[in-house]
């Protein structure tokens, strides 16, 4: 464990990205300490610029509401919103390709045409699709991008059990008697874990950013704030107000670039063994 | 004795004579959406009737306060009773197709096409026994009983005159000549491009000396709501009728050197919003609750910041700008206080409610949590619902919401527009054009019934004043506001909106200072 901590440190913009995030954590944490209110009060005259009102950071938007507490809030909802539909992709998409890729022949078949099913649809188009028909809640809009992510997961999980099942260490538990379910989930699984430990921070990222694009078009729930929700209400306004698309983004952009920074040290300290370019 | 209403032809010559129109110019005005069909007797939406509106006429138009005016009929008159309705005709109309036009086309148009295909137009006409046509000139509308709002269903949108020698005995929504409409107007049909524009140009055998004053005038489509307002600061059109961009490019656009704008043209009309409370169950079901739902809406607050100071606050289900209206009403002024003492007095429980935002953009969306804002600061629990437009349909028909905001056309008189949200006799589940809240106040409906077929006006105001006092107090529906959407256009665009439809029969007044 320690040597993973020492080759991720050695990665300069993982440490930045984990230094962000926690930002953002810590942000999302403090919301109701610093904004007890809420973030749909209008506390004040609308348009008001930033750095020019006590209290106001980042001055206020169309209603008179303040901005910085709609980030706060906003950085609650964007998290919970990927995390738990990563954490549902993975439920659906690990056990389904693992067990494709172990047993092979029709239960692979089946599988992965399920799988291809999904994928053929464009992941955008329908999560769109999904939200609609189940009205935009945070329950809803949660598992449409969970049930949009999944394929890719099943698809390297399939993969990479496919490759470790052939190892030797795989035919000496066969030998030693132990059942398919443990071989699976014992000894094949735990070697799998780091590519899919990489892909999840990065589907964490994905899923932020389906959350803002839905709710930029007005498919997330009314009744919660969110960046992508902030910057939709101010688009319509971006030639005299500038300043309530801009922060929202930046939120996004922040958080997007953080959690691929973690990814890609995660990948580096969990592959040691994968050189890449210009590191020796 | 018979009233002369008028023969107001002459004062209105005289007082546009005041400035020296000049003549010719092309003028560039937006359509938004491109209409379905330029056949104003078969389709009436809006889109339709501004680019129609100028190509057929109806007998009369009507002025910003709602009086009637000159149009195809040059006067008329109203016998005592309110029962027999007199017109007398322009001399020298001629169609567009060179045919002359006489009273049997109004005969033909009143009585048997529109009864036919136009539905607002029926429930007037339901109260006519026959249309006759004594001469060439003169047609004569026989009531059955008086029924106060007839003279206002005489403009191009409610009775529209269409030329007999082409429709009569034809299959009316099949005849080919729909795509080539021929009218009475001020302006012709030229030519239409399917998704760019539609081409009219001035009628030269127009019956009124001189009009119409432009050369030609071209309906733009240009589907893009920030596309629109791009094209009018650019100059590449003239007009943006209301409701052609957002709100907030409206305020935009008026701090604009050389932009005017105008917030009359929509009397007729009077767009009033409201929000729906379902009177059946719920904490809305209390007369107390939906009072207190009035005191805590800040009505002035989303007025200037919602709708950039665009509008009028409602003080009861009649607007100011339809006729028979009275400010003498409960006044909902905002009062948190007020509100809070009546949920206490009620006993709310905490009951969440339910509000659902008219899905019609931004505007609508923001309006929806300033109101949920409100609602929580007087300790009213709010969710706010989200729909589109097909699932706003089948929410407020089929009465599945708490509040639900929406904006109603009043018509210009209260028979018209206004009484259908509250009679029982319009309860009826399927259409959210109706009383979709369930108030019944049987006392009322014997009010409105009566005042709908009074012919005298004061005898009419005196039941309206009566009914709005009552109504108001009950708050069947959260009452809002009076919807105003300017109509913004280049500044050497002059008389664009003269009339109570505004630029829906508008421009045969109109013309350009050069």
């Amino acid at each position: 464990m320690s040597d993973f901590w020492i080759r991720f440190s050695r990665n300069k913009g993982a440490l930045l990205g984990i230094a962000m995030l926690a930002a953002v954590i810590l942000v999302a944490l403090v919301a109701p300490l610093m904004f007890p209110k809420g973030p749909w009060q209008m506390v004040q005259r609308p348009f008001l610029t930033p750095f020019a009102t006590e209290g106001l950071p980042l001055g206020t938007d169309t209603l008179g509401r303040n901005v910085a507490a709609g980030l706060a809030y906003g950085a609650r909802v964007s998290l919970l919103v990927g995390l738990v539909s990563t954490l549902v992709a993975l439920a659906i998409g690990v056990p389904l390709g693992a067990v494709a890729g172990y047993y092979g022949g029709w239960v692979d078949e089946a599988a992965m045409r399920f799988t291809e099913f999904f994928q053929t649809i464009p992941n955008f188009a329908l999560a769109i699709v999904l939200v609609a028909i189940m009205e935009p809640t945070l329950t809803s809009i949660t598992l449409a991008i969970a049930i949009v992510s999944w394929p890719p997961v099943a698809r390297l999980v399939r993969a990479e059990v496919l490759s470790l099942k052939k190892r030797e260490f795989v035919d000496a538990a066969q030998l030693a008697g132990l059942s398919n379910r443990r071989i699976l989930l014992a000894q094949i699984l735990p070697n799998a874990m780091s590519p899919i430990i990489v892909m999840a921070s990065l589907m964490v990222a994905t899923a932020i950013l389906l959350e803002s694009s839905l709710a930029f078009l007005g498919l997330g729930d009314p009744n919660i704030m969110s960046w992508g929700y902030m910057i939709g209400a101010a688009r319509t306004v971006i030639r005299s107000a500038w300043w309530l698309s801009f922060f929202p983004g930046l939120a996004i952009v922040i958080t997007v670039l953080a959690l691929n920074l973690i990814g890609e040290g995660l990948n580096d300290a969990m592959n040691p063994h994968l050189n890449r370019k210009g590191r020796a | 004795m018979k009233h002369l209403l008028t023969t107001s032809f002459l004062v209105a010559a005289a007082t546009s004579a005041a400035q020296a129109q000049q003549q010719g110019g092309r003028l560039d005005i937006v359509v938004q959406p491109e209409p379905p069909s330029l056949m104003l007797g078969l389709v009436q939406n809006g889109p339709t009737q501004m680019v129609a509106g100028h190509i057929y006429e109806g007998l009369l138009r009507y002025d910003t306060e709602l009086q009637p005016q000159p149009s195809l009929a040059e006067s008329w008159e109203i016998s005592e009773d309110g029962l027999t309705y007199t017109f007398n005709l322009q001399d020298d109309v001629v169609w567009h197709d060179g045919r002359p036009f006489s009273a049997e086309d109004v005969v033909f148009s009143a009585d048997t096409f529109l009864r036919e295909t136009h539905a607002r137009l029926r429930v007037s006409l339901a109260y006519v026994e026959s249309i006759t046509a004594p001469d060439d000139n003169t047609v004569v509308f026989q009531l059955s009983e008086p029924f106060g709002p007839f003279i206002n269903s005489f403009e191009a949108g409610t009775m529209p005159i269409v030329p007999k020698h082409i429709y009569e005995g034809t299959d009316y929504a099949n005849n080919e000549m729909n795509a080539t409409p021929i009218g009475t107007g001020p302006f012709k049909f030229e030519e239409w491009v399917k998704g760019s524009h539609i081409h009219l140009t001035a009628n030269e055998d127009y019956y009124l000396e001189g009009k119409p004053y432009l050369d030609e005038v071209f309906f733009r489509v240009i589907p893009d709501a920030a596309s629109r307002a791009v094209a009018f600061e650019t100059g590449e059109v003239d007009v943006l009728p209301g409701g052609s961009i957002e709100n907030w490019d409206v305020a935009r656009l008026m701090e604009e050197d050389d932009v005017c704008s105008t917030g009359k043209g929509w009397e007729f009309l009077a767009p009033h919003s409201f929000m729906w409370m379902n009177n059946r169950e719920g904490p809305t079901a209390d007369p107390r609750f939906r009072q207190a739902v009035m005191y805590a809406m800040d009505r002035e607050f989303v007025r200037d910041v919602v709708w950039n100071g665009f509008g009028k606050v409602a003080t009861g289900p009649v607007s100011s700008r339809t006729n028979f209206y009275t400010d003498d009403v409960t006044d909902y002024s905002h009062d948190p206080e007020k509100a809070k003492a009546l949920l206490d007095e009620m006993g709310y429980d905490g009951t969440p409610v339910r509000v659902l935002p008219l899905p019609y953009g931004e505007t609508w969306q923001r309006w929806a949590e300033a109101v949920k804002q409100n609602l929580q600061e007087v300790g009213i629990e709010v969710e706010i619902d989200s729909a589109d437009v097909a699932g706003w349909n089948q929410k407020t028909s089929e009465w599945d919401y708490d509040l639900a905001f929406t904006y109603l056309y009043q018509y210009g008189d209260p028979a018209l527009g206004t009484a259908r949200n509250y009679i029982e006799s319009q309860i009826e589940k399927g259409s959210p054009w109706n009383n979709v809240e369930g108030y019944r106040n049987p006392e009322l409906d014997a009010k409105w019934a009566e005042a709908a077929v009074t012919f005298d006006r004061d005898e009419r105001q005196k039941l309206y004043t009566e009914i709005q006092q009552e109504i108001v107090e009950d708050a069947p529906v959260a009452w809002l506001l009076e919807l105003e959407f300017p109509t913004l256009y280049d500044c050497s665009v002059q008389d664009l909106v003269t009339t109570a439809i505004g630029v829906n029969d508008g421009l045969r007044d109109t013309w350009i200072e050069q």
